[in-house]
């Protein structure tokens, strides 16, 4: 190991952060791992439970919205179908959101002993919510065999849109996060924002019934939620052209993903120095 | 070289106090902004107080120097390590450190209860710094001076405290920086842990490495540091040698109020019966030491005007720990008096006191039942540790710490097979 100097001056913050971080990514793995073998310790049915949530969801709203509602699918697929993609990465998303924004408190026993860049704790905090999305995406593919629903090539660009969720998901929690040290409202917050959210974005229903009333008020509105591109951009490449996809909203949910993303990174770098003097 | 230079270090605390509030909330800070944004001035007074935990702080640190500070509660010397940690940044000044710091504030740190032995190896390892191929090289070492190999698949939260502390010590120190922050983390675990990672701490520090060691214990650091800080309130006051520091440190922080005097009997202490006039410990140091410790007799004189005929008398001291617990009480005779001044003299001999902070109260008897006047924490002296020839820095148990008589001889050797 050679020597190198390290200099401690106020408001300057570690020249070589991204460096830093990423010879610390040896200590990311392990706190993701920690998180998640400590997820379902003590608990009878264990890593059922990532498969039980999602299908009890789907299985209530398939009932709620589809039975009772009578909301249309897209034509061509199956309501269940629907909805299980749209759980899948709305469940996704709020998850690692919910995690990223408590995640530096509830490393606070961390925070006040020891060194390391603190972006590792957010990062680390989506390993669990990505294992929970594996294992409601497998439930997806069993559905699909039921339903003999055969994916075409739109499959080969999931993973930019799981990478874009997962975006959605900084972008937002890294805000929360920071604020959370200081102000613990945001902890009562969250769960609010995620129930909301459920209903704003297009789960339960197809962005198409709003497309076609484009002529009220509060139509301009939805497009702005930047999940509404994700959600049926996830779709789409999950169960192709038949699902409802609009690039145009698409367009606006990246742009705006990445100036959030950009914003909330620089506002937690500038917090992280002062989080041991607030926590 | 020098490894570590603190140049013009201070951190300071903004406290808020508010009326009749815990904390800051979001809520308070919205109201607030909204009221100034309209131009109304709000009731609710937050005044701000400014508090320095660390105020000009300047000093150098040699390669292997094994540096000790001391302070007391507040001094500042956990917020100096957090510095040098850059676990809290500092308000002003600049630090260099040349070479890979581990910072050892607490033991275990990061210890998850569920999870098992082995996993928090690697977890509180990895917060340490370790790599995980450093780790699997030292795993044994770690697990065989822990002493928990039954245990390495058990979780943590089962284990008991002794042998959570004897895991998280054992995983810092088996870690291999160039320079150690350690704070406190003797003060935990039983003797012999103590005895044993002392030991290793001195083995480190023998290879060149070196130490910033913050703790309480004055013996430990006497035993394992050849340097010394001193920090008050925020400042740093000495350093240096550290017996020197040390002798120093303890003449100034020990609230001894050996003697007390009242000229004329009207502003004395006491009432219409009796009325002190001196009260005085005397110390009988032996060779040039300047502080009691276990080995020094002590004397303690009373004088007192009675001002009644005739009165039957007798003193009863009572000698109290800090926490108010009497150790013991001896009396004088009784005997009668007339009016006018009296002196009493009681010794207290050397190897009696343990170490500890005391408390001396004085009371004058009528007839051997009827107090006429106690005076309360007349005198109050601190017993420092002194001990030769032992390896083990523990606190040293019990109020007393007499030396009696108490013979080892063998009785039947067993002649050795060659």
């Amino acid at each position: 190991m050679q020597t190198h100097e390290v200099i401690i001056e106020p408001g300057r913050s570690e020249r070589h952060y991204w460096a830093d971080l990423w010879r610390n990514r040896e200590l990311m793995y392990i706190l993701s791992m920690r998180d998640v073998s400590v997820r379902y310790k003590q608990t009878a049915l264990g890593t059922a439970w990532g498969l039980i949530r999602p299908l009890t969801t789907m299985l209530i709203m398939v009932f709620v919205f589809s039975k009772i509602a009578k909301l249309p699918p897209d034509p061509g697929v199956p309501y269940p179908l629907m909805v299980l993609g749209g759980i899948t990465v709305w469940t996704f998303f709020s998850t690692a959101f919910t995690q990223i924004s408590n995640s530096v408190t509830l490393n606070s026993n961390l925070v006040t002993k020891v060194y390391f860049p603190r972006l590792i704790m957010p990062i680390s905090a989506v390993a669990v919510s990505f294992v929970d999305f594996l294992v409601s995406l497998g439930l997806f593919i069993l559905l699909a065999i039921w339903y003999q629903f055969i994916p075409d090539w739109h499959l080969l660009l999931l993973p930019a849109f799981i990478v874009l969720a997962l975006m959605a998901s900084f972008a937002f929690g890294l805000f929360f996060a920071a604020v959370n040290v200081r102000f613990r409202d945001i902890g009562q917050l969250i769960p609010f924002v995620v129930q909301v959210g459920f209903y704003v974005c297009p789960i339960a229903y197809s962005s198409r019934l709003v497309a076609d009333k484009a002529n009220e008020w509060w139509a301009p509105f939805y497009w702005l939620n930047p999940m509404v591109g994700i959600i049926d951009g996830f779709r789409w490449a999950l169960l192709g052209e038949r699902a409802y996809f609009n690039p145009k909203s698409l367009l606006l949910s990246v742009s705006i993903v990445f100036v959030c993303l950009a914003l909330s990174l620089y506002f937690f770098r500038k917090r992280e120095n002062t989080f041991v003097d607030d926590i | 070289m020098s490894v570590i230079t603190v140049e013009n270090i201070s951190k300071q605390y903004i406290i808020d106090h508010q009326k009749g509030k815990g904390g800051t909330t979001l809520r308070d800070v919205i109201t607030e902004n909204l009221k100034s944004l309209i131009g109304k001035k709000t009731k609710t007074t937050i005044t701000h107080e400014e508090f320095w935990a660390l105020k000009d702080v300047n000093f150098s640190i040699e390669q292997g120097d094994r540096v000790g500070i001391v302070g007391h509660n507040g001094a500042g010397k956990s917020t100096m390590l957090k510095i040098l940690s850059k676990i809290i940044q500092p308000t002003t000044g600049m630090v260099r450190i040349k070479g890979r710091v581990a910072s050892l504030l607490e033991v275990g740190t990061g210890f998850h209860p569920e999870l098992t032995g082995r996993e928090n190896i690697y977890l509180n390892g990895s917060l340490l710094g370790m790599s995980r191929t450093e780790i699997r090289k030292q795993f044994d070492a770690i697990v065989a001076f822990a002493g928990v190999e039954k245990f390495l698949d058990t979780p943590v939260k089962r284990y008991s405290s002794g042998m959570y502390v004897r895991l998280g010590f054992a995983i810092s120190a088996h870690l291999d920086p160039e320079i150690m922050i350690v704070d406190e983390v003797l003060a935990v675990g039983d003797a012999e842990f103590q005895k044993k990672s002392l030991g290793k701490m001195r083995d480190n520090s023998a290879s060149g490495r070196t130490i910033i060691f913050v703790s309480h214990n004055l013996t430990a650091v006497q035993a394992l540091c050849n340097k010394t800080l001193y920090f008050e309130k925020g400042r740093l006051i000495e350093q240096g040698e550290t017996n020197q520091v040390i002798a120093s440190y303890i003449s100034k922080v020990s609230k001894t109020r050996l003697v007390r005097q009242w000229d004329t009997p009207k502003e004395a202490p006491g009432n219409d019966l009796v009325r002190i006039r001196r009260i005085e410990l005397v110390p009988d140091y032996p060779d040039n030491l300047t502080h009691i410790d276990v080995r020094t007799p002590m004397t303690l004189r009373f004088e007192f005007w009675n001002q009644m005929d005739n009165a039957n008398l007798n003193l009863s001291m009572h000698l109290n720990s800090l926490t108010g617990e009497c150790i013991f009480n001896v009396g004088t005779q009784s005997q009668p008096y007339g009016k006018g001044l009296i002196a009493a003299e009681c010794t207290i001999p050397g190897y009696f006191l343990n170490d500890g902070s005391y408390t001396i109260s004085m009371m004058v008897v009528k007839d051997t039942v009827t107090p006429l006047f106690v005076m309360e924490e007349a005198i109050t002296f601190d017993v420092e540790d002194y001990r030769e020839g032992i390896a083990w820095y523990g606190k040293w148990p019990g109020y007393v710490r007499p030396q009696f008589p108490f013979h080892i001889k063998m009785l039947e050797p067993v002649a050795s097979k060659q």
